[in-house]
């Protein structure tokens, strides 16, 4: 062979494509990748695969017409989009919610998001090359399907929310069944953790592995648990609170980068772990405090609110969702803005990627937990 | 701090650059001059009394006369909030980027581009983020007109049962 190495053995920087149909960046999401061999000199995301202009499309099917369109927001935690937009068309109205009607909102989102957080922490595991831990997590996340097929008659774009309450009320024995479920999930945390989480290889695999700092964090407008993993003491639910949460006891987790620096992928993975505990503890106390009552308030069906615009925020499964409603007094509204964590996430991975392993890019997309169809709405 | 306080704030120190503030409807707001937006948001931004440290969303309205880019504020240090907003001519609206103040405005910006046909000044990337690079116009702007096909893909479909109908008939 003539030449010498230079000649031979190509050194330049190399431009890939990463999806957009690809294994494991979590729905159709594309990526341009300039990495130098296997270290990324940048990961430049390119979204709007998915993009269907929910936002328009509320322009032209009124208030009540929007709430299954709201679903397709986020089909993995679609009780938080119902809520969000439930929640903004009361504000603009004033209507006040039946107490009993909150307890069965609170009940569902609750349920939606431990499911939510086993798929992400599923899928987690099978993209840094574990599938056993999926399996599990799946059949966990099954059982709530159940529960709320029975309580709505959907799996997962639920539709169970109306403005001014829920559509159903909860179906008899469901109470004990959701209590029977709770029992059943905290030994299968445990589980779970003794048999993915504190594993050795998953440890390695996420600890110190692009870590995010408190400023940047909110700099980029992270949010939800991406936000807290980074150490800040951020809810919702409990700094803003909405609906009844304020009747509840619980905590709210933070990192502190106990498996390597703070903010780092493991943290922003336990922190869905310690959610999921969370959750079940506000879903024993709202199941057995539950009041009797009617379930949805009166709304006129020709719902016109008067002119005005406002903003909700709900703590959904992937943080921080915000409502921007703009009311013309008309039966339609005249603006419609969803700002979800997943499309706040995805705008800081650009900066993260530089050096990091191409393996690497997988777990941060991961452990940050986007969902397509929620960065394109 | 409440949002009013804060606008009263903004009144004392930027005086006639604090266009209009509204109190209830049901959000107060206060609308500024867009010459002067991303001094007031630096203010915001950097003082520590007010400490608003994360834009939370930006989004644009076009309400036919005019078009409107609003900005929620929030501080994590002190947990308050703010909506601010700037009022833009509707042929070629312009306004200067806050990406230096927030890193989080590049992509709401963009989106802004994209859906509203805002031009950011100053923005270090500023191209389309959901509709394809040749799209034409801005789908949230009010007179838009969705284009019957795309690169040879129909847009729009014949409901099933018009079609059946159709067939019927035959």
């Amino acid at each position: 062979m003539s030449g010498t190495a230079e000649q031979t053995l190509r050194a330049e920087e190399m431009t890939l494509n990463m999806g957009p149909q690809h294994p494991s960046t979590h729905g159709v999401l594309r990526f341009v990748i300039r990495a130098d061999g296997e270290v990324l000199r940048e990961a430049v995301p390119d979204v709007g695969y998915l993009h269907r202009s929910i936002e328009k499309i509320a322009e032209k099917v009124g208030y009540h017409g929007f709430m299954p369109y709201t679903d397709r927001v986020d089909y993995v935690c679609a009780m938080f989009t119902n809520q969000g937009w439930g929640m903004a068309c009361e504000k603009l109205a004033g209507i006040e919610v039946p107490r009993r009607g909150e307890y069965c909102r609170v009940i569902a989102a609750e349920f939606n998001r431990i499911a939510s957080h086993l798929l992400t922490v599923g899928v987690l595991g099978m993209d840094i090359g574990a599938m056993t831990p999926f399996l599990h997590a799946l059949r966990e996340r099954e059982m709530i399907n159940d529960l709320i097929e029975e309580l709505c008659g959907a799996r997962l774009t639920f539709n169970y929310m109306r403005i001014g309450g829920v559509a159903w009320d909860l179906p008899p024995g469901w109470r004990e069944k959701a209590l029977a479920y709770l029992e059943h999930l905290d030994p299968i945390l445990d589980e779970y953790n003794a048999l993915i989480s504190y594993n050795k290889i998953c440890i390695q695999r996420l600890a110190n592995v692009a870590p995010i700092s408190r400023e940047d964090a909110i700099n980029y407008n992270l949010a939800g648990p991406n936000l807290r993993a980074c150490g800040v003491k951020w809810d919702v639910r409990k700094d803003l609170p909405y609906s009844v949460y304020p009747d509840f006891e619980f905590d709210v987790p933070i990192g502190h980068g106990q498996w390597g620096t703070l903010g780092d992928s493991m943290d922003r993975y336990m922190m869905r772990i310690y959610e999921m505990k969370e959750s079940a503890k506000i879903l024993r106390q709202a199941l057995t405090r539950m009041p009797d009552g009617p379930v949805l308030a009166k709304v006129v069906r020709n719902f016109r609110p008067l002119a005005g615009e406002c903003q909700v925020r709900v703590e959904s499964a992937r943080g921080d969702q915000g409502w921007y409603v703009v009311s013309d007094g008309s039966g339609y509204p005249w603006r419609v803005h969803v700002r979800t964590g997943s499309f706040a996430a995805m705008g800081i991975i650009q900066k993260l990627s530089r050096g990091l392993m191409i393996a690497d890019l997988v777990v941060l997309i991961a452990s940050l937990d986007v969902i397509a169809p929620e960065i394109d709405r | 701090m409440e949002p009013l306080q804060i606008y009263e704030r903004l009144k004392e120190r930027f005086g006639e650059r604090v266009l209009e503030t509204v109190e209830k409807k049901p959000d107060p707001f206060a609308v500024v001059d867009p010459g002067a937006l991303v001094e007031i948001c630096r203010y915001l931004c950097d003082g520590p009394e007010l400490a608003m440290d994360c834009l939370s969303n930006e989004t644009g309205v076009d309400y036919k006369d005019h078009i409107e880019v609003v900005y929620h504020l929030f501080s994590y240090r002190h947990r308050h909030g703010a909506v601010l907003k700037v009022k833009l001519p509707r042929e070629n609206p312009q306004v200067a980027t806050v990406e230096g103040v927030w890193k989080s405005a590049n992509w709401m910006e963009r989106e802004i581009f994209d859906l509203v046909g805002v031009n950011f000044e100053g923005h270090s990337d500023l191209r389309r983020i959901l509709m394809p690079e040749d799209w034409p116009g801005h789908p949230l702007r009010k007179d838009f007109v969705e284009p019957q096909e795309y690169h040879g893909i129909a847009t729009v479909r014949e409901s099933p049962i018009v079609r059946l109908d159709r067939q019927k008939k035959k």
